[in-house]
């Protein structure tokens, strides 16, 4: 089974942040259809941030997430804030002390990011939030591991289901949020939370996929 | 629409710095840029009163703090809730030794945040109660009240809570004494023109020339109608009909009323509005102790005005009537 070297991954968070402030504008046009129209604006301002902190400094995977975890926390609020700083924070806690990341570890890291999220959001999968792409990735990789797959399919998968995940929520009606107050009138727009997510995902498993020894 | 903008994306930062400035006799920033808190700190043994929530709704949140008032205010971005560390440090900052109520309202990153802040506030050792302002009745049918948003009510609940807490009241007297202000507060917005986030240089939702929103939320959130524009005192009383049937109060009720602008109506409008307002509650049979018109929970430079009616009981009527001293006179 290959593996992932933690010390050695830091960098992934900094193309993550890459690929959130290439999206700044996008992030924030798919909001606005629904919402404020700054997530795009926060999210870059968060991940910038933290960018600027892990850049040269060769940290390890946990670092890095440490770092961007703590700066969404403390730093940018909104609702996407916590959210975001509690899943990036888990994922640090859960990888902290592992040297070689396996597939099995990573399934916890994405759990541990999760349940992080779901203690302190109050939404469910179905109702237009980043859960809608979260939940069936982990899902997705999980399934792959207990069909035997290797840890590279499962990360392909992954992103596949988080893809999909985030294009459902164009049919979904936002529940939670200030999209929510607009009811029916939701549909039809992707949710700027769960195509965040995508991103992100998306970034962590490619960086992983490519490092896998 | 023009604006006076020095860095669009340290909006927040800059008006802070000219508020304390300001009002350096009421407030100063506590470490962190983004809390401002009371001048004095409160005394050991009073109940700290804290609040927090996004920029653009001036004088709302930072002009409530001060004496028989808030102790502290987290400051957030435009529209967008303060940070779990800056809840936590205005609690820390309203920390007195007797627990701090925060009372902020209903809204999903203002919950969170507040959720987290608590947990960090426990590792101090400082407890900590919280009341939700829910008082915006077109936000969600009666029976989903839980999940209506926080507005202008919400000042109610400040003044309310902050003047038991000067009495030395224990937290939970402090926040059962806010949590009866903001349940007994209904509140309505309605709109005639909408905003811009000076970062996103567009606004994110449209009021057509000639219509009205009525029911609208304090960041354009989707109304209860949209229709065609009326004379102020049918708006007025429309108003009053939304506020007051979801408030079952009888006749020879005492009230308090609030109505806010929204940023760009003008006072004298507001006064237009007053003036059938006091008569269809005066209709009802209903006794105004006191009414409150200006622009006290703005949003950005929106065009509309919020009502807020409290029903009082000699408690509520007691600690209204407590003089406050902070930069928004009250």
């Amino acid at each position: 089974m290959k593996t992932l070297r933690n010390a050695a991954a830091g960098d992934i968070v900094l193309s993550m942040a890459s690929a959130i402030i290439d999206n700044r504008g996008y992030l924030s046009e798919i909001d606005g259809k629904i919402g404020d129209g700054d997530h795009g604006i926060n999210m870059a301002k968060g991940f910038g941030l933290a960018a600027d902190r892990i850049r040269g400094k060769e940290l390890s995977l946990a670092e890095a997430l440490e770092t961007l975890g703590t700066v969404l926390m403390t730093e940018i609020g909104g609702s996407m804030g916590p959210l975001y700083g509690v899943m990036f924070t888990e994922f640090a806690q859960q990888i902290a002390h592992v040297d070689q990341i396996d597939n099995k570890t990573f399934s916890r890291m994405l759990h541990a990011g999760l349940t992080g999220i779901q203690e302190i959001g109050s939404a469910k999968t179905g109702d237009k939030t980043l859960l809608d792409t979260l939940v069936p990735a982990v899902e997705a990789f999980d399934e792959a591991i207990s069909q035997g797959r290797s840890f590279r399919e499962g990360l392909e998968l992954l992103v596949a289901a988080a893809e999909a995940g985030r294009d459902s929520t164009v049919n979904l009606i936002a529940r939670i949020g200030r999209a929510s107050r607009l009811g029916e009138r939701s549909l039809g727009v992707l949710d700027a939370g769960a195509t965040s997510c995508a991103l992100i995902l998306k970034e962590l498993s490619q960086g992983t996929r490519d490092r896998l020894r | 629409m023009q604006r006076f903008v020095n860095n669009r994306d340290e909006v927040v930062e800059d008006t802070v710095k000219g508020f304390v400035k300001a009002h350096r006799d009421i407030v100063r920033l506590a470490g962190n840029p983004r809390v401002v808190t009371a001048i004095k700190r409160p005394k050991q043994g009073k109940v700290g009163v804290v609040t927090g929530g996004g920029s653009g709704h001036e004088p709302a949140f930072i002009g409530y703090t001060g004496r028989n008032m808030l102790d502290a205010v987290a400051v957030g971005e435009l529209f967008s809730s303060p940070t779990a560390k800056s809840f936590h440090d205005a609690i820390r900052e309203a920390n007195g030794g007797k627990g701090v109520v925060v009372l902020y309202g209903n809204y999903a990153g203002d919950n969170m945040n507040v959720k987290m802040a608590m947990k960090l506030a426990a590792k101090d050792g400082i407890e900590v109660a919280t009341v939700v302002a829910n008082d915006d009745v077109c936000s969600a049918p009666a029976e989903e009240q839980a999940k209506r948003r926080g507005v202008a009510g919400e000042i109610f609940m400040w003044k309310v809570g902050g003047a038991k807490a000067s009495t030395g009241a224990s937290l939970y007297e402090v926040r059962d004494a806010a949590q009866k202000a903001i349940d007994n507060c209904r509140s309505v917005g309605v709109g005639l023109g909408p905003c811009t986030l000076p970062a996103v240089g567009h606004p994110n939702f449209q009021i057509e020339p000639g219509t009205i929103e009525v029911g609208i939320g304090h960041h354009g959130e989707p109304g209860l109608r949209v229709e065609a524009l009326k004379s102020a005192s049918e708006v007025a009383s429309d108003m009053c009909q939304i506020v007051l049937d979801d408030h079952d109060l009888g006749s020879g009720a005492e009230v308090a009323v609030l109505i806010s602008g929204l940023g760009a109506t003008p006072l004298n409008e507001l006064y237009i509005l007053f003036d059938t307002i006091e008569e269809e509650i005066s209709r009802r049979g209903l006794r105004i102790h006191k009414a409150y018109v200006g622009n006290y929970f703005t949003s950005l430079e929106m065009v509309g005005a919020t009502l807020t009616v409290m029903a009082l009981d000699d408690e509520l009527k007691a600690l209204l009537d407590v003089e406050v001293r902070c930069a928004t006179a009250l």
